[in-house]
Formats: structure tokens, C-alpha cells, sequence
């Protein structure tokens, strides 16, 4: 360890200040403090400091990921196993999986990291690391079937447009994981959508056809899934969304850290609970008389809610704008699901708008505080006249 | 004991630390020098009545503040000006007081009889006791010629390491009654006198005061807090606040004419081998002090305050003029291997549930001054919210701040705040964001641009 420690400062000599590759410092210091929390100490304000940093909190949320991506690469082998009918290990399943998705983590992470150092060098900032989760949630809500380049094209344009065109990590408006699939979504419509891109090779070997379970639902089909069987995620879908089991197990992490907001889960539960019962008792439709208690464990609304609507940079701020945004979220899912049949799955899309009317919705909130101000200096002056 | 209200808050944190003093009241060994620092007056422009060599007596004027020539800092010993220490600007920083060996000091003649608030403010002013007297809003000497709309006494402190108010002033409880009847002077409603609830110690016997209790982790015993709980601050008013011990010291002025500059402190933290009390004055040397307790660790850090609001100083230098601990805690300026790992180093102090650490700690920590990390984007919400009790949206007051938005300031609550209150915050948020000095830097546009 002390060698390991010798060896960095060494070479972090050509990286400081007014040496040669000072520009690159900040590139140098992503690595360096990857491996050890920095000696800095307390400048000014409190002399101590807690131990959470951003960080610990990104490894907290990326290992609040792994069950739901773990189980979602066995499903990805399971898929296609089952419908091709050949005998197949939880092994094979694994390996099959892995075979597909591994290539999309890495071209995910290595095209959004490079411009991610990129601008830190140019801006002259530190690597923040934020893209460590955005980086891996792109490709778990993608089909598994997307080529690779469309992957790498999404991610690049979410982190150049979603991110980094607003002034970089906690300026966003939008979620950038969600901008990139919304971005494959309206420029690749043919693989992001239809009976042919959610289970592996489904395109290239006959005899394959996996429709979602909402997409059969929109064009009037049965669907020969139980509530079991959904809720576990043993059902075709975007890669790491099917599984509502380990999504739970997920929440329960960023729940029990405190990192994730429950209040934006519950509140998206809620409002996608209440929306789906409120159309089942309309019931016009197939979509409509979808039991609301499926509705919350098909498509990716468990993953979007827990995941993705609790970016804490796009969400609401305060507390109480927290429990509106939820709410929203989840009763604009449904809608959509229910009244668009060109987009079945409604979460992408709900938590997108919301995104855009958080801070709205936080404007009203602290306003409310102000307003409480103003009055109570309104009535201070009164009594001063009066 | 009556009370007017009970106030009670869950927002906050109780940091538990290692080296607590114990309860014991020592001397103080003598200091050859005295300092006084113009930077422990916020917002003050200090303006020299003396000159290096000068004789002064205990009691005789060093410097007043130049936009309210009224509010007059003295000398706390009797001796010869030694120092006056100057930095970029020629700022003064400091004003070195060589005691000697016989002390003299100014007495005035108090008519216990008058009774007006013009008289008391005149007397407190000559005494060199005014600067004991703070405002809110911004945290800075209250200036003699307004009314304030309160005065608040917070005898519970919960900051971390904090003395207990009740055990310090235990020999003093006839001067702090005799300091309240004279702030009583000053304002229309009697002071408001915060204790703690659990064990509000000898001041529940005191006479003439709005009592009310306080429960609750750190920062309810910090008094913007009761402000804003019992009289909360509107745009152009005034209420004065005073520390427990300055109000003995202006209860002894008024009984012997002579200044009061008593500081009975906890030399504590960490790093330090046999935290103590010890009864002293304002603006004594740290390093006699430093040595009877002896230091714990090669390299630490000297604390003039509490370790989330205190200011550094150097281990030969002076006792600040309102703090009541002194904290000696390690440097941090250490690598951790892989310290990001949540659930790793659990022995580093923190409210995150990201860490075990609250599961272990009951024996307190020992903590450092290591950052734990690198500053960076705000990221993540509603944790500031957790420990902060006031009825302020404390991220959106900072960025504010940040933005220099004075409507917004205001609007958000900037009077009712100081930068003590944000100290919390800048311990536990995961961006490293120094709130304290935005705050800090906020308050000084608001003076500037509002006053």
C-alpha cells in the first residue's frame, strides 16, 4: 500500500501545478483518488468532515444496481433459451447474457468517460462521478439486441446535450441515461421498439418473437404471463427492467442509505396505484383493465421509479416537491401506458416531463416559504403603524 | 420556574467526540500577554486608540470601530501595548498586550440608582462592555443607538465538545441575576433566558426573565434557532443576544466599575491528553494553557471555538474573544486506500447510513481534519435539510448566496440565520461545500448593500 502510495505521487509530479501536464490533472486525479481518499484537509468552515463523499454515494447507487443487472444478463440467456427450446444450464443462461451485455457496459462507460475527461480537462475541473452510474444504467434500460454503435451514439449525445451543454454534473435538467434511450428511442425507432428486439438474436434466428408484456397489451394480444412470473422477471424487456424482485431489493439498499429518495418511490407507487385503478374501473380497453397491481411490476416502471426518477439532480429538491414529483411520475406513467398505444411503456416519457417541471414544482414549494415570510413582515409592519 | 415556551427540534446531530473535559474548574496559569483580535468582531472596522508602547490600565481603550465610534474594545489586563500586528493592507490583525506585574484598572462610578436605558448603554459603553452585547440579524455588535425588539440568553449548548453553562458559572449565579436586571433596562419585554430541558442547572432560579427550554440535538441550543422559534426577526428589527458568561461579566461590571473580561473554558478535543476547565480571561496566551493539558499527537490542530465553528490559531497564540472552548484535534492529512467504499473506515465519524459508524461509536470518536473526499457539484438534496431545524430552505438560502441575489436572500430567510448556524451542514454534506463561508459572505453583501 505505502509502495502503491510512493509510486501515484511520483507520478503525479508532471501533473502539478506549472509543470507539463498540468492541464491534465484532473484526469491524473480521477485515477489517484479512485485509489486512495486524498490527504486534503479542512480549509476553512468546519474543522471535520464526514465520511460520505460523492463517491461513496455513486458506489452506494451502482451497487444498489447490481441485483436487478445480474438478474437481468440471466434473463437476457434465459429469453433466448426458452424460446429457442434448447436444454440450457443457469450457467449457460449467465454466460449468454454476459456474451451481450458486457460489450454495451463497456462501450457505454468508455465513450461517456472519455468525454467526461474530457471536458473535466478543458474546464479545468475535477472528474465528478456521477457518469459512473449513468454509465451503466444507459445500456440496462436498453433492448438487448441494440447495436453497439447506436449505443455509443445515445450515450454520447445524452453526455454532450443532456449534460454537459448545461454546465455539466448537477446542472442537468434531464436525466441523462433517460435522454440517451429517449434518444435511441425517436432516432432508431425499429430497434427500440416492436416483437423483435427484446430477447437475443430474436431478429436473426426464426421461431424467436418476443413481444413486452405492454406491447402485446396495446395491440389488443393475450398475455400468458402470471403475476409470478412478471413480478420475478422472467419476462422479455429492456435488459435490467423486467426483474420488480431485484429492483425491490435495489430500493431497499438506497432506501435503508438514505441515498435514494423514498418519498419520490412511494409517491410514484402511489400515483401509478391509484392511476391504475382508477382505469380499471373505466376499463375500455386492454391496457385499461391491465390489473392496476400489475401495472406496477411490468415495463420499466419499477426500474424508472427507483433508479431513475430519484436522480437527485433532476428531481425535485425539496421534501415536499419530492412527494408531488413522485406522484406525478407515477400517474403520468400509467396515462401514457393506457392512452398512447405507440408507446407502451410510459415511465420513460412521464419521468422525462417531470424532470422538466421539477423545478417548478420546487418553485412553488420554497415560495410558499417565502410567502409565509412576507406576511408574517406584513403583519410586523401593521402592528408598527397601527 | 415558568415557562413560555418548550422548544423542541429532531433536526440535527449530536457528534459524539472524544475528549471531553473533565468537570473540574482549574486555575488558569498565568499568561504574560494578552491579545485582542479586530477579526472577532464581525463586520467591525477597527480604528487604534493606542500606539505600540503605550501604558494601558485594565479597562483603558485599544481600538473602536470606526462607523459607530460608540462601540469601544479595552484592554482586559493592566500593561504596555507590545505589538501591533499588522497583514496585507496594513489590516490589523492584533494587538499584543504585555501584562505587567502590577495591575491598575479603570473604575467607574456606578449610580446603582439610575435605572435608564440611555444611562446603562452610556456605562456599558465606557466600561468596554458593549462589544458583549451581539445583533441579529448578520451576528455583529449590536449598535447602542437602536431598540431591540428582544434580547436572548441561551444557556444550553450543544455544539460539539460544548461546555455545560450550568457547571462553568456555578460560582457566579448573583452576578448573572445581577447582569440580567441590567439587560432588563435595555428592552421592553424581560430577557428571554433559553435552558436546557433535561437540566436547566441553577438558572431556573433566576428571577425576572422569560424562561424557556430548549431539547434537541446540535443546533438547537444555537440562539437563531429560539429566535426564530419565539420572536422571529422581521426585515428592519433588532434583537440582541449575549453569551451566558458575558452576562456575569456585565452583572460583576455594574457591581465594581471595573471591566470583566472572564472566560472559564474547556481545553479539550482529541488531541489533547488531559482535556480541562480552567477559569481565565479573554484573550490570554494558548500555549501555557496548551502545555499544563500537554497534546495528545505530534501534528494537530488548535481550535479557537468548537471544531465545526471555530477558528484556527496557531499554538502560541491567544484565546479569541468570545470562545468558550479551545478544541486540539489531529491533522487528517492521511491517504485512505479505497476510503470510498461505502461501509469501509467505519471508525471516521458519520451521519451517513452509508457507514456503520453510528452502530459503534458510544465511546465517541476520535476524529481528524481530513476532508474525506474532494469538493464537488451539488449533487445530493435533502440532506442539509436533516440538520438544520429552522423553517429555511437552507440549499436554496446557499445558492442565493452563491448568486449574490439579494431580493432572494432576503426572502429566503438571510436575517435570521449567522454563519454558525450552516456549521452542520458543512460537516455533513457529500459536495464538501463550505457553507459556513457562503453564508459568511452573504451576510457581508447584506451588510453592504442593505446594512
Amino acid at each position: 500500500m505505502k509502495a502503491l502510495r510512493n509510486k501515484l505521487d511520483q507520478l503525479r509530479k508532471p501533473f502539478e501545478k506549472g509543470q507539463k501536464l498540468e492541464k491534465f490533472a484532473p484526469a491524473f486525479s480521477a485515477f489517484d483518488t479512485f485509489l486512495f481518499v486524498p490527504n486534503h484537509t479542512t480549509k476553512k468552515g468546519a474543522h471535520i468532515r464526514d465520511a460520505v463523499d460523492l463517491k461513496r454515494t455513486m458506489v452506494t447507487v451502482i451497487i444498489a444496481l447490481l441485483p436487478a443487472l445480474l438478474y437481468g444478463i440471466y434473463n437476457t440467456g434465459y429469453q433466448y433459451y426458452i424460446q429457442t427450446g434448447s436444454p440450457f444450464t443457469f450457467i449457460d443462461a449467465f454466460i449468454h447474457g454476459a456474451w451481450k451485455v458486457v460489450p454495451m457496459i463497456v462501450v457505454s462507460y468508455v465513450v461517456g468517460l472519455s468525454i467526461e475527461f474530457g471536458f473535466a480537462v478543458y474546464r479545468g475541473h475535477e472528474v465528478n462521478e456521477g457518469y459512473l452510474v449513468t454509465g451503466l444504467l444507459i445500456p440496462m434500460i436498453m433492448p438487448i439486441d441494440i447495436p453497439l454503435w447506436m449505443v455509443g451514439i445515445s450515450t454520447a449525445f445524452a453526455v454532450l446535450i443532456a449534460k454537459e451543454a448545461f454546465g455539466g454534473t448537477g446542472m442537468n435538467i434531464l436525466n441523462p441515461a433517460l435522454t440517451a434511450r429517449a434518444f435511441a428511442f425517436f432516432a432508431y425507432p425499429t430497434y427500440m421498439s416492436g416483437n423483435k428486439v427484446w430477447v437475443s438474436e430474436a431478429s436473426s434466428v426464426d421461431g424467436i418473437s418476443g413481444e413486452t408484456i405492454l406491447g402485446n397489451l396495446a395491440a389488443g394480444n393475450q398475455v400468458n404471463y402470471s403475476f409470478m412470473d412478471m413480478f420475478q422477471g422472467a419476462i422479455p424487456g429492456s435488459i435490467a427492467e423486467t426483474s420488480a424482485l431485484w429492483v425491490a431489493v435495489g430500493a431497499l439498499i438506497l432506501i435503508l442509505t438514505g441515498i435514494g429518495s423514498w418519498r419520490i418511490m412511494v409517491g410514484g407507487i402511489l400515483g401509478a396505484a391509484i392511476m391504475g385503478l382508477l382505469f380499471n374501473l373505466w376499463g375500455a380497453n386492454a391496457l385499461m383493465s391491465f390489473s392496476w397491481i400489475n401495472h406496477l411490476v411490468v415495463g420499466g416502471f419499477a426500474f424508472g421509479i427507483v433508479f431513475m426518477a430519484t436522480d437527485p439532480v433532476t428531481a425535485a429538491q425539496t421534501n415536499k416537491g419530492k412527494w408531488i414529483y413522485g406522484i406525478l411520475v407515477g400517474i403520468f406513467c400509467i396515462m401514457i401506458r393506457v392512452f398512447n398505444p405507440a408507446y407502451p411503456e410510459g415511465v420513460m416519457l412521464a419521468i422525462l416531463l417531470m424532470n422538466v417541471f421539477a423545478p417548478t414544482i420546487d418553485h412553488y414549494v420554497v415560495n410558499g416559504n417565502i410567502k409565509k415570510r412576507q406576511k408574517r413582515w406584513a403583519t410586523a409592519q401593521n402592528l408598527k403603524t397601527a | 420556574m415558568e415557562l413560555i415556551k418548550a422548544i423542541q427540534t429532531r433536526r440535527g446531530a449530536q457528534l459524539k467526540l472524544k475528549g471531553a473535559a473533565e468537570k473540574a474548574l482549574s486555575t488558569a496559569p498565568p499568561s504574560s500577554t494578552f491579545a485582542l483580535h479586530p477579526d472577532d468582531f464581525f463586520g467591525l472596522t477597527p480604528k487604534l486608540s493606542v500606539k505600540e508602547g503605550d501604558k494601558v490600565k485594565k479597562g483603558s481603550p485599544i481600538f473602536f470601530d470606526k462607523k459607530n465610534p460608540d462601540i469601544i474594545v479595552v484592554s482586559p489586563v493592566a500593561g504596555v501595548v507590545d505589538q501591533i500586528q499588522r497583514g496585507a493592507k496594513r489590516k490589523i490583525e492584533a494587538i499584543i498586550i504585555k501584562a505587567s506585574s502590577k495591575q491598575e484598572a479603570i473604575k467607574l462610578k456606578i449610580d446603582g440608582k439610575k435605572g435608564d436605558a440611555d444611562h446603562i448603554k452610556h456605562l456599558l459603553q465606557q466600561g468596554g462592555m458593549w462589544p458583549f452585547i451581539q445583533q441579529r440579524p448578520y451576528g455583529i455588535v449590536a449598535n447602542p443607538s437602536d431598540t431591540p425588539k428582544a434580547i436572548f440568553v441561551s444557556t444550553y449548548a450543544t455544539a460539539p465538545l460544548a461546555i455545560d453553562y450550568d457547571f462553568t458559572l456555578q460560582h457566579d449565579q448573583e452576578d448573572f441575576q445581577k447582569g440580567i436586571e441590567v439587560l432588563n433596562h435595555l428592552v421592553e419585554t424581560p430577557v428571554y433566558l433559553g435552558v436546557s430541558k433535561s437540566s436547566p442547572g441553577f438558572f431556573e432560579q433566576i428571577q425576572h426573565v422569560n424562561h424557556y427550554s430548549i431539547s434537541g440535538p446540535h443546533p438547537a441550543g444555537n440562539v437563531s434557532f429560539h429566535i426564530q422559534e419565539i420572536c422571529p426577526l422581521n426585515a428592519g428589527e433588532r434583537v440582541w443576544t449575549v453569551n451566558p458568561e458575558d452576562v456575569v461579566n456585565i452583572g460583576r461590571f455594574f457591581s465594581s466599575g471595573e471591566f470583566s473580561g472572564q472566560r472559564t473554558i474547556a481545553v479539550c478535543g482529541n488531541g489533547i491528553r488531559q482535556p480541562k476547565y480552567f477559569v481565565t480571561s479573554l484573550g490570554v496566551e494558548l500555549a501555557p494553557l496548551l502545555e499544563n493539558v500537554g497534546k495528545a499527537h505530534d501534528n494537530i490542530r488548535i481550535v479557537n471555538g468548537d471544531v465545526l465553528t471555530g477558528n484556527r490559531v496557531s499554538a502560541n497564540g491567544y484565546l479569541g474573544y468570545f470562545n468558550t472552548v479551545v478544541t486540539a484535534i489531529p491533522e487528517g492529512n492521511h491517504f485512505r486506500m479505497f476510503g470510498w467504499l461505502p461501509f469501509k473506515d467505519n471508525g471516521v465519524l458519520s451521519l451517513s447510513n452509508t457507514s456503520f459508524s453510528r452502530l459503534f461509536g458510544s465511546k465517541g470518536f476520535d476524529v481528524d481534519t481530513n476532508l474525506n473526499g474532494e469538493e464537488r457539484a451539488l449533487v445530493v438534496t435533502g440532506e442539509m435539510e436533516k440538520v438544520f431545524p429552522f423553517d429555511i430552505f437552507p440549499m436554496q438560502l446557499l445558492k442565493a448566496c452563491l448568486v449574490e441575489d439579494i431580493e432572494k436572500m432576503e426572502a429566503l430567510g438571510i436575517y435570521e440565520v449567522v454563519p454558525e448556524d450552516f456549521g452542520l451542514i458543512d460537516y455533513a454534506n457529500t459536495s464538501k461545500l463550505e457553507a459556513q463561508d457562503i453564508i459568511r459572505k452573504g451576510i457581508e453583501l447584506m451588510i453592504k448593500e442593505v446594512g
